[in-house]
């Protein structure tokens, strides 16, 4: 028995670097940095309080019965009386918590109706359309009315809204950006729509959270929220110096296999919009045979003149798009707040 | 299909499982044959329709898959334990997690459970057995056989990989194109065979078997938790054996139910598995209730507080449970107007849940409470689990649950719900109903040490999950960057994980030793319980009760027992009916194991060759007009004499 309560003691001591290390920075879902973050943040904290009455209430009364009724050496065996129940109190715990789950619905359903819009304060402006294409294992967006795209990063304008269309060319996935936003899932043939603000300058860790194969951990995402101007500028640069995107450099895109960032001229949605069907044509399942053993390297390179039948790699139009390509992948990973 | 397609090579951790696997085997044959025990097992274990044995080989099985799936976890564990490890590459973690998921909760939780209900229900109600123990047999063995076949896949053809709740496209053969998810498919569709008739043989047996005098208002908690899981099974599989069987047609017939191309809907994919699994995350916790029930109020010398509101309270959640499967794709883009009616179904859930956990505490206060290691699990419950019911009810909220869904938040809550409402639920079970399994208890010392070493391992573990889900970690991450600053958190769960494992390791050693030394003089009811099982000798005979009890009231052996009125009348003894051994049940699995294997590398002429199997067996079984046979009083006076001493 003596080891026992040193291990317990050891265990103890084991748990205080750990909660040392939680305390240093806020977690991402309790540092929101725009409305809708924020509402979600706040129905979260509302909650939370709930649960900590119960949870407290529970092993007080807990702590309190297991002690004082425990069997002792002195109290002769006695045996305890029978009790039947007692209507009051089964009542009484019966509409306590019927009383929690009113107090906990009314914030929810507002909070859910509040979250499908664009947020208080932002109706008048028209919202920055971006387009989320998901698929194994990259994001894809594409601004229609800039007519750039890019690959697992986005830029937006600071406190302005905007709304995302968003899809999926094969696997399901689920777009989330805890600082901004929840989360939605996309999925091919199908749209969903989310709304986002980021009411600060700053970069912000987005990713999928559904599962769908090999390249999953890595399919992350950064939203970087720019001033106006800066957003502006980032967008006439794109014009001036990202190449055009060809249906053949998306199909490659499209193939499975993790990307760094990239950026183009154009969106594919002048050919394909995957809520709307097609998908299949891209799909290959000989692409996602595994082959037990190797090393499988699920990282991916695109040739964006495949067809054309270059040797000569390093043209100089290319350089951008590759530069950006090598060292995105810790770029993508880099969780910026801590 | 080359070979080294059809094993599983390349990989050293595989090999040696592979090397370790057939060595284990041949090590078992030629053990078996050497003591000569091939014929007793057959006999004895193979072809038995007796419920407490029966019972004892689900217990087994769900012991052995407790082992692999958590040797998957320990791994995961080891794999996330610091960032950018390289223990696991990002398929053998995806592997393992499906594994992992499928294996805890259908062939470890699920056998444990229906071992547990096998075991102690005929006997709590003053049966000689279940209604149709030959069905029972077949139940057991078309569960054993899904869950070898699953296993199988570990070395042969490669296992699934797109977890355990096996969401489209990703598990349609346009993704997935190997074998690993026909695995899936088929070998949980056998299973689900024996789990539906085990929930109509319980059913049956609950309504039509009960002892005279037993009314519904008299019946155990844990019986009527069976009961009512039984119902919702009968309900709830049929969905799962309906979705199996479109993934199958998907998967090796090329169908469109749930593919990207042509039409299909993935979405009815996750309608179809949610409306089975939620209630089945109810499948497996309904019984724990009822064994916490049970145990707790033995130990505290009381009767159950409130045992009509726990009833409802039961049946409540039971109902509740078909209507909430939508919270698990709140953020499937459905309106705000659906989840939030799903968001009050979920969280009414609590309110039944809530009325049992201040009933358990009911029946405590005022009472003598003794902590013996069934109890100490029992205790040891209602903490976790209230950790894992408010978590539920924070994901119950649509709207906050766009920032927890499929994080480690969840991966926490439904650990924190399913260990302390399942697992210890289990080893409480064991260790109560051991001695009517076997006549001896387990040893209470060496139950300490697996207490308290798994339940702080199982807090260590889990905790931390909470707070990296709400720092932006994702579920079914295999790796993660050093920047996160996650590695902290996870190594310490990965900590707590092995305290979990040596937990574990105590309560095998536990069985070993108590087998080898434990006292074998234990009486017939070594707690000083309430309900009919204590009333016959421990381990309990084979025809269970020489005389089937008279019943006036709950809990009517505990005031039997006051009035000194539990013995026997050796003129109340008659010849006793008793069902005969069949070999049929095992054949008939074992056909479906073989039929299932076949389809699962899509031969399907072989498949075909081996149906034909299935239907000999049923044909044979439909011949078959053994109608049991008779126990002779003087046999039954000679074994209740054994324990009882004199006759009255
Ligand atoms: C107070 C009662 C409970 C409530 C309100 C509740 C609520 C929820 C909700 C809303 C989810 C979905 C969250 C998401 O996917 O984002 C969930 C997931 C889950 N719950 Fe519970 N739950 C409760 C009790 C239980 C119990 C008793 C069990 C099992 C014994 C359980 C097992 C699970 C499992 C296994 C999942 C996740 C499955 C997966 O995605 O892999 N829950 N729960
Ligand atoms: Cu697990
Ligand atoms: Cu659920």
């Amino acid at each position: 028995m003596n080891a026992m309560k040193k291990l317990i003691y050891a265990l103890t001591l084991l748990l205080i670097p750990v909660l040392l290390a939680g305390c240093e920075s806020k977690l991402l879902v309790f540092d929101p940095k725009g409305p809708i973050a924020r509402s979600l943040t706040d129905l979260i904290v509302y909650s939370i309080i709930f649960m900590l009455v119960i949870v407290v209430v529970v092993f007080v009364l807990f702590g309190y019965i297991v002690w004082k009724y425990r069997a002792r050496k002195d109290d002769g065996d006695f045996e305890p009386e029978e009790e039947k129940g007692n209507h009051l109190l089964e009542i009484t715990w019966f509409t306590i918590p019927v009383l929690i789950v009113i107090a906990l619905m009314i914030p929810t359903t507002k909070t859910i109706y509040e979250v499908e819009d664009v947020p208080q304060g932002y109706e008048e402006e028209e919202p920055l359309v971006i387009h989320v294409t998901s698929a194994d294992w990259k994001w894809i967006f594409s601004y229609p009315d800039q007519d750039i795209e890019t690959v697992n990063y986005i830029n937006i304008p600071e406190d302005h809204p905007v709304q995302f269309k968003m899809t999926s060319a094969g696997t399901m996935q689920s777009f989330w950006v805890p600082e901004l936003a929840g989360q939605k899932y996309t999925m091919a043939n199908m749209q969903t729509n989310l709304y986002m603000v980021a009411d600060q300058p700053g970069s912000y860790y987005g990713r999928n959270t559904s599962f769908n194969g090999r390249g999953y951990a890595h399919m992350e995402f950064e939203v970087q929220a720019q001033t106006r101007e800066d957003f502006n500028k980032w967008v006439n640069d794109v014009k001036n110096t990202a190449n055009e995107l060809s249906e053949d450099t998306y199909s490659q895109i499209l193939e499975p296999g993790v990307l760094g960032r990239m950026t183009f001229n154009g969106t594919h949605l002048d050919w394909i919009d995957h809520a709307h069907g097609g998908s299949e044509q891209y799909i290959d399942p000989e692409k996602y045979q595994l082959k037990h053993g190797e090393h499988d390297d699920i990282h991916q390179d695109i040739d964006e003149d495949r067809e054309a039948d270059s040797t000569e790699q390093d043209t100089e139009s290319h350089e951008h798009d590759h530069e950006e390509m090598e060292h995105s992948d810790s770029e993508t990973t880099d969780h910026s707040h801590h | 299909m080359s070979l080294d397609e059809f094993f599983v090579t390349g990989d050293p951790l595989i090999l040696a499982s592979q090397i370790a696997i057939g060595l284990t085997m041949i090590g078992l044959i030629a053990l078996i044959t050497y003591l000569k025990r091939w014929k007793w097992l057959w006999n004895e274990w193979f072809t038995t329709v007796d419920h407490k044995k029966i019972g004892i080989m689900y217990i087994l099985a769900g012991v052995l898959m407790f082992f692999r799936g958590g040797v998957d976890g320990l791994l995961m564990k080891a794999q996330t334990s610091r960032p950018e490890l390289d223990i696991l590459n990002a398929q053998h973690y995806d592997e393992i997690f499906t594994t992992h998921g499928v294996i805890m909760i259908l062939f470890m939780a699920m056998p444990m459970l229906i071992g547990i209900m096998n075991v102690v229900i005929p006997l709590q109600i003053g049966a000689r057995d279940v209604a149709f123990p030959k069905l029972n047999a077949f139940s057991f063995w078309t569960f054993f056989a899904g869950a070898m076949l699953f296993n199988l896949s570990f070395v042969i053809g490669g296992s699934p990989d797109a977890g355990w709740t096996s969401y489209f496209p990703l598990a349609g053969k346009e993704f997935t194109p190997g074998v690993g998810n026909n695995y899936y498919a088929v070998s949980l569709q056998i299973a689900g065979i024996g789990t539906l008739a085990t929930g109509i043989n319980f059913i049956v047996t609950i309504m039509k078997m009960r002892a005279p005098g037993l009314s519904w208002m008299k019946l155990p908690i844990f019986t009527w938790s069976t009961f009512i899981t039984s119902i919702i099974i009968v309900a709830a599989f049929p969905i799962l054996t309906i979705a199996l069987l479109f993934m199958t047609l998907d998967r090796l017939f090329g169908t469109h139910f749930f593919t990207v191309a042509a039409g299909g809907d993935p979405m009815l994919w996750l309608n179809l598995f949610w409306l089975w699994g939620h209630p089945e995350v109810y499948i497996v916790v309904l019984p724990a209730f009822g064994m916490f029930s049970e145990v707790i109020a033995t130990f505290s010398r009381k009767n159950l507080y409130g045992y009509k509101s726990m009833v409802f309270a039961v049946a409540g959640i039971a109902f509740l449970s078909m209507l909430v499967w939508v919270h698990h794709f709140y953020t499937m883009g459905n309106s705000a107007a659906v989840n939030s009616i799903f968001s009050l179904t979920t969280m009414m859930i609590a309110i039944p849940t809530g009325v049992k956990i201040f009933n358990w505490l009911f029946t405590m206060r005022k009472g003598r409470i003794e902590f013996s290691t069934a109890m100490l699990w029992s205790l040891a419950f209602i903490p976790c689990f209230t950790i894992g019911g408010v978590t539920g009810v924070m994901l119950a909220m649509a709207a906050a649950d766009y920032q927890y869904h499929n994080t480690m938040f969840l991966v926490a809550h439904f650990h924190y719900v399913l260990i302390p409402g399942v697992v210890f639920a289990v080893f409480a079970a064991l260790y109560y109903w051991w001695p009517k399994m076997f006549g001896f208890k387990l040893n209470e010392k060496i139950g300490k040490w697996h207490f308290w070493l798994f339940v702080i391992g199982f807090n260590m573990t889990f905790m931390p999950m909470f707070f990296v889900g709400l720092d932006g970690m994702s579920r079914r991450m295999y790796t993660y960057a050093e920047s996160t600053g996650w590695g902290a958190w996870l190594g310490f769960s990965a900590v707590g994980s092995l305290v979990m494992a040596a937990g574990f390791a105590a309560l095998c050693y536990n069985i070993y030793w108590s087998f080898r030394y434990a006292s074998r003089n234990v009486g017939s009811d070594p707690w000083n319980a309430r309900t009919l099982e204590w009333a016959t000798a421990s381990p309990a005979p084979h025809y269970n009760f020489a005389v089937v009890p008279q019943v006036e009231q709950l809990d009517d052996f505990w005031y039997k027992k006051k009035k000194g009125e539990t013995g026997l009348k050796k003129k109340d003894l008659k010849p006793v009916h008793m069902p005969s051994n069949s070999w049929t049940p095992i054949v008939l699995a074992a056909a479906f194991g073989v039929v299932g294997f076949f389809l699962v590398f899509e031969w399907f002429t072989l498949a075909i060759v081996a149906s034909i199997g299935i239907v000999i067996g049923l044909i044979a079984n439909s011949f078959d007009y053994d109608d049991g046979y008779h126990i002779p009083v003087e046999e039954l006076e000679k074994e209740e004499r054994e324990w009882r001493g004199d006759l009255q």
